[in-house]
């Protein structure tokens, strides 16, 4: 099977084919089990590796884009395209994947062909949500991305698990039902759920046959859209969901969750708050601006005092994605591409911090501090790893997370230079909470007898780590790999989302090459009566 | 061919370090030492040849800043940060004195570190502190220079928790990441207000740019952009250079091995925050009020620490609060517009401080790690050499003519006075508070060579075997001996019958730039190599003052601690408070600690994660799934499966829709189209 011209259906349906063919699988050989998870996973890493060259740098729109009816009435189209920024989000996934299945081998004893399907339908939510440009389509992703991860939260997580699962999917559920709400509201304004046309309707002034919001509805869709984000995110204060669900889940489970869901919150602000609903997303700026904000502190402040070392690391996520959101709503050009870069760096470090933490797990069968220790003595080379990890969490130069925050930094600063001086707090406080809690788990004398013969770092974990620990690296260094391809495409949502849109500022008939494009290709989908706008 | 084929692969002399960091942190754990040190010695003694080579390619093409762009590292809309080196005046300087004396401690290491477990370890971490050091110094913008910057502190972090078993060394190694990282707060912040005025991050660009030229300077009293975005970059250098108030990480620092101390948290590192100052110097210079705030933080940093450095025991420690207090005298120079004095002071300051901390290192080796003054004593006969450069070290950091730390000194006590920055009344307060330092400065140091040195052993000679040390540690010793004593005569003043070559080579950096207030710096800005009787004169007088001064405090050190020790004691109980608040140093630990530290971790757990979080906020979640819970469970009970109970129910609900069809307030129009 070669993909061409329909990678990235390949992408979303590959690793269900894997999955059907574990459930397939007769026996419970889990060595086997493992290695068909392994294979089929690696296998969609490099296919999504092929995406890359077909975003050509400084092109900004969709591209390997697809489009086939699926249901004619109401018209949902089966629409998938890339851009800059979900490209590297797809390769996220799809690297941290078959990182999750290396770090379940050992960990997952029972129902071992269940939960690796479970991880391959994961995927498949996950990457579809990226790659969908039909409302509806996205809709569905983003539910049954759902279920794989309450499952692995509830039958392979510890010992609340149930109700770590269950609070998850509540609390996403809650706030999909407001997107629900806008998605099928913006279906019985504009005809459709085509997101490229509803965003050129929403551009295009009524009396060209566009839709024009009152500010009042805008403002209520961008909420509906806006809230099934944030809990995603989460954004301060509904991440309440999050250090339950992390501590519960496996490890697997974390660094999904951590390292890709969470972006799926980000990234839905990106793709549709800001594009479909500029106006608003301008009212509501400070707002969101102020939450973020308060995320980084307190999401550190909270870290900081955690006596429990996965608890620790989850509460970090909520100030790094706090970056994140600041930088998306500080409308600034760098600003957005730190966002865009923090997210990935982001899911590098703590989906590595996770897996560390997960690694003392297996050893200790516990995740509190004071149980810890003096580890650097038997394991030097985990500490050494973690060290590593920790520091480019903290936003070391020359390791990922400092390109992602210092651009976020840069950007909002030349927006809002208080926005970034607050925000700018959660850089020391990211390293009190990060080098406390390891001098306390690696530095001085053992303090339990059991921790003595704790075994250094296998073979298996190391390769996991190196891997890791190169991306970091790398990331940190080549960082114009990523950002000349997101360029294009995080310029295209400023442009979007500035008071003065091209369609405004152009000349008197109103548009510039880009929104020209745009409206008379929606013009001819709608003459072509394949968006049945009524 | 190139015709400068050293600066044209300028990147070679920091990765040469870096190799060495990571073949040691790599393969060394399973290699002897010899390999190790063969890697770590061989790799930092090429990257100083590299660098002669550089610095002689330099000076053989006429001097000119050298400047090249090697591969974009973050690009995003108009920002560029590029791995762009640069090499000038002020870098050859540098990239001299960390090469330099980094190596002769590389070397000292090897002997002093040879009975020490994780060798290996010790010098990937002091190989690595080469290559952010060197990022730092070559580095052509600010956020290549913050790579080194933030660099540097993580090898210090690494080093000062060396002894990672020990929770002291550990505690200190956190310090002084975190609150470098305040520092570091601000010098970000700095960057952007920089990017955001200037639209680029690029040294050469700011400096030169047509917005900078036409600047109107910002006089006193108006705050403006190049005020405050100095201010913020000074506070990044008082994190990074132990100024108030956020020097204290450096005595804690302490804690790690003695070469460490020599080489980061004396010679090199610490310096950073000045060098920064210096290269921004065109931007200080549009702003006296951030000027006068370095000045005012130095000459009080120098004055400070110098008080604390009387009493304290510790041999180390006192060369700590010595550094803390010499590199306030650094930011006073360059706070008073005299650069050239600053820096100059950084270099002579590298080497002298740089052999005291060896020379401790020396002592504390012969004594079998013992580190208490008040426990040694009479070691001048068994440790010759030792003191000999030791006693260079100090008549050098003193200000005694003709070794170093006078001329250096000197330079910037005088540029204090006559200083115009703060108004002449400043100016001599300044000089004044130098003047008292430079007193206190060759006391404290005196009694350390007077207690560690001389009188009679104060240990049990037959348990301490006082010993030698090696000559792989006795060689760095000489050579930074011979450099203390001439490295002054670089800038001996006309007077002394010296032309200030220094001062005349750093004019190209600090004299072409926009220097439109500074008043001492007007000596700068007319670079003349001659100079009058009359300014002659007056440098005899304040040499003259300077050296009495000295003499004074060197006496009474002798006075007190050799001839009536027992007066030593009997001052320091008749002035007791004043002795324990300096003993304590002025608590500013105790503060801290209780006013911040403490509080944030109560508030984080009580207020913030137990109250607000698992209460307030959980607490609203589970009580509405606890409530929607209970409103189930009530509802639940109306499906009994009681045919009569339903038929109840439907007879309730079809009263309420009569009701409602009858009594609704519909204005006398019927609800219903049935109804008449």
């Amino acid at each position: 099977m070669l993909p061409g011209e329909h990678l990235l259906s390949v992408l979303i349906f590959f690793p269900a084919m894997g999955a059907l063919a574990l459930l397939l699988l007769r026996g419970d050989d889990h060595k086997f089990i493992r290695i068909i998870a392994l294979i089929v996973s690696l296998a969609e890493f490099l296919f999504s590796l092929l995406v890359i060259p077909k975003v050509p740098i400084g092109v900004p729109g969709y591209h390997l884009e697809e489009f086939a009816k699926w249901i004619s009435q109401p018209p949902i189209n089966y629409h998938l395209g890339v851009d800059g920024i979900s490209l590297f989000l797809v390769i996220l996934t799809t690297f941290l994947t078959p990182i999750s299945v290396l770090a379940s081998w050992k960990s997952i004893e029972h129902r071992v062909k269940e939960f690796f399907v479970m991880l391959l339908m994961l995927e498949v939510g996950v990457v579809g949500v990226f790659l969908s440009l039909d409302l509806f389509l996205f809709f569905l992703f983003w539910e049954v991305m759902l279920i794989p991860m309450a499952l692995l939260i509830g039958i392979w997580g510890h010992e609340r698990r149930v109700y770590a699962a269950v609070k998850f999917i509540l609390y996403t559920m809650a706030g999909s039902i407001f997107m629900l709400i806008g998605i099928i509201w913006l279906y019985n304004a504009t005809g459709t759920f085509d997101l490229p046309a509803i965003r050129v309707l929403l551009h295009t002034p009524a009396s060209q046959g566009g839709l024009e919001l009152s500010s009042s509805t805008e403002m209520l869709l961008f909420l509906a859209f806006f809230v099934a984000f944030a809990i995603k995110v989460p954004l301060f204060p509904l991440h309440t969901w999050l250090p339950d669900a992390h501590v519960e889940a496996p490890t697997a489970g974390s660094v999904m969750l951590a390292g890709v869901l969470l972006k799926m919150g980000t990234y839905g602000m990106i793709r549709f708050c800001l594009p479909l609903f500029p106006g608003a997303s301008h009212r509501a700026a400070g707002w969101v601006a102020a939450l973020a904000i308060i995320g980084i502190i307190y999401g550190a402040l909270v870290a900081m005092v955690q006596p429990n070392l996965k608890k620790l690391v989850a509460y970090s996520s909520v100030s790094h994605l706090g970056f994140v959101v600041l930088g998306i709503f500080a409308f600034h050009n760098i600003s957005m591409q730190g966002a865009v870069y923090q997210m990935l760096a982001h899911g590098i470090s703590t989906g590595a911090l996770f897996l560390l933490v997960g690694m003392l797990y297996d050893r200790r069968h516990t995740f509190e501090i004071s149980e810890y220790g003096g580890l650097a003595t038997p394991m030097p080379k985990l500490a050494a790893f973690f060290l590593f990890v920790a520091l480019s969490s903290l936003g070391l130069p020359m390791l990922n997370g400092f390109v992602g925050e210092f651009l976020v930094l840069l950007g909002t600063y030349q927006q809002h230079w208080q926005w970034a001086s607050w925000a700018a707090l959660g850089v020391i406080l990211s390293a009190c909470y990060l080098l406390w809690s390891y001098q306390r788990v690696f530095f001085g004398e053992i303090t339990r007898e059991e921790n003595r013969t704790l075994p250094d770092a296998s073979a298996r974990e190391k390769w996991i780590l190196v891997t890791m620990a190169v991306v970091t690296l790398w990331m940190g260094i080549g960082a114009t790999f990523i950002t000349s391809r997101t360029a294009a495409a995080a310029q295209n949502v400023i442009d979007q989302v500035e008071p003065q849109r091209p369609y405004e500022a152009a000349a008197p008939n109103g548009a510039t090459p880009q929104a020209k494009r745009d409206s008379s290709s929606a013009a001819k989908a709608i003459s072509s009566g394949r968006l049945g706008i009524r | 061919m190139p015709t400068d084929p050293m600066l044209e692969y300028l990147w070679i002399i920091p990765l040469l370090p870096l190799l060495g960091s990571a073949v040691n942190g790599l393969f060394g754990a399973k290699w002897p030492n010899k390999i190790v040190n063969g890697v770590a010695i061989g790799s930092t003694g090429l990257s100083f040849l590299c660098t002669l080579e550089a610095v002689r390619e330099f000076f053989e093409s006429g001097q000119v800043l050298f400047h090249k762009e090697f591969f974009t590292w973050i690009a995003a809309g108009n920002f560029r940060a590029g791995f762009d080196l640069q090499m000038d005046q002020l870098t050859v300087v540098m990239v001299l004195v960390v090469t330099g004396v980094g190596w002769l401690i590389h070397i000292y290491a090897t002997g002093y570190m040879a009975h020490e477990g994780g060798y290996y370890r010790f010098f990937s971490y002091l190989n690595l502190f080469m290559f952010f050091m060197l990022i730092l110094v070559l580095a052509a913008n600010y956020v290549l220079l913050f790579v080194g910057w933030e660099g540097v502190g993580l090898a210090s972090y690494l080093l000062i928790g060396f002894y990672f078993l020990k929770k002291s060394a550990s505690d200190a190694g956190k310090k002084a990441f975190i609150v470098n990282r305040i520092g570091d707060f601000g010098f970000m912040l700095g960057m952007f207000l920089l990017f955001r005025a200037f639209h680029t991050l690029d040294f050469q660009a700011i400096f030169t740019s047509s917005t900078l030229q036409g600047w109107p300077v910002e006089l006193s009293g108006h705050l403006g952009t190049l005020t405050f975005a100095g201010l913020l970059l000074f506070m990044g250098a008082c994190g990074k250079s132990a100024q108030l108030p956020l020097y204290v990480w450096l005595p804690d620092a302490m804690e790690g091995p003695t070469p460490v101390s020599a080489l980061i948290h004396a010679a090199t590192m610490v310096t950073a925050g000045v060098y920064v100052v210096a290269r921004s110097h065109v931007l200080f210079a549009h702003a006296p009020t951030a000027m006068l705030v370095v000045a005012i933080v130095g000459c009080a940093t120098a004055f400070f620490a110098a008080t604390i450095g009387l009493v304290q025991t510790d041999i180390k420690k006192v060369l700590a609060y010595s550094t803390v207090s010499q590199l306030g005298y650094m930011f006073l120079a360059c706070g008073v517009g005299a650069f050239s004095a600053g820096i100059f002071h950084l270099m002579t300051h590298a080497f002298f401080k740089a052999l005291l901390f060896l020379a401790a290192g020396s002592v504390i080796h012969a004594m079998g790690g013992e580190q208490d003054m008040n426990r040694m004593g009479g070691l001048s006969k068994k440790t010759r050499w030792t003191y000999v450069t030791m006693l260079t070290a100090t008549l050098a950091i003193a200000g005694i003519p003709p070794f170093a730390g006078f001329f250096s000194k000197d330079s910037i006590l005088l540029s204090a006075f006559e200083s115009e920055i703060g108004g002449h009344t400043t100016g001599y307060a300044l000089y004044g508070f130098g003047l008292l330092t430079a007193l206190l400065t060759s006391f404290y140091m005196f009694r350390l060579i007077f207690l560690t040195f001389q009188g009679k052993p104060r240990f049990d000679e037959h348990k301490v075997h006082v010993h030698e040390s090696p000559n792989s540690m006795l060689v760095p010793l000489i050579t930074l001996a011979v450099l203390s004593l001439i490295g002054g005569w670089l800038a001996s003043p006309t007077f002394w019958g010296g032309t200030d070559y220094f001062a005349r080579f750093l004019f190209p950096v600090f004299g072409t730039g926009h220097h439109p207030v500074i008043g001492a710096a007007s000596q700068i800005a007319t670079f003349s190599t001659t100079s009058t009787p009359e300014e002659q004169y007056t440098e005899w007088v304040f040499a003259t003052i300077a050296v009495c001064t000295v003499l004074i405090g060197i006496a009474v050190a002798y006075w007190l601690c050799l001839k009536r020790p027992e007066k030593a004691d009997g001052l320091a109980k008749s002035l007791k408070p004043a002795y324990t608040t300096l003993l304590n140093k002025y608590y500013l630990d105790e503060f801290y600690a209780a006013m911040i530290v403490k509080p944030l971790l109560w508030i984080s757990t009580n207020v913030l994660w137990k109250a607000a979080d698992v209460t307030g906020i959980d607490g609203a979640v589970n009580g509405i799934a606890a409530g929607t819970t209970a409103i189930g469970d009530g509802v639940r009970h109306t499906q009994s499966g009681n045919t009569r109970s339903y038929a109840v129910w439907v007879v309730i609900g079809a009263m309420v829709v009569i009701a409602v069809i009858f009594f609704w307030p519909s204005g006398g129009k019927p609800v219903l189209g049935m109804l008449p």
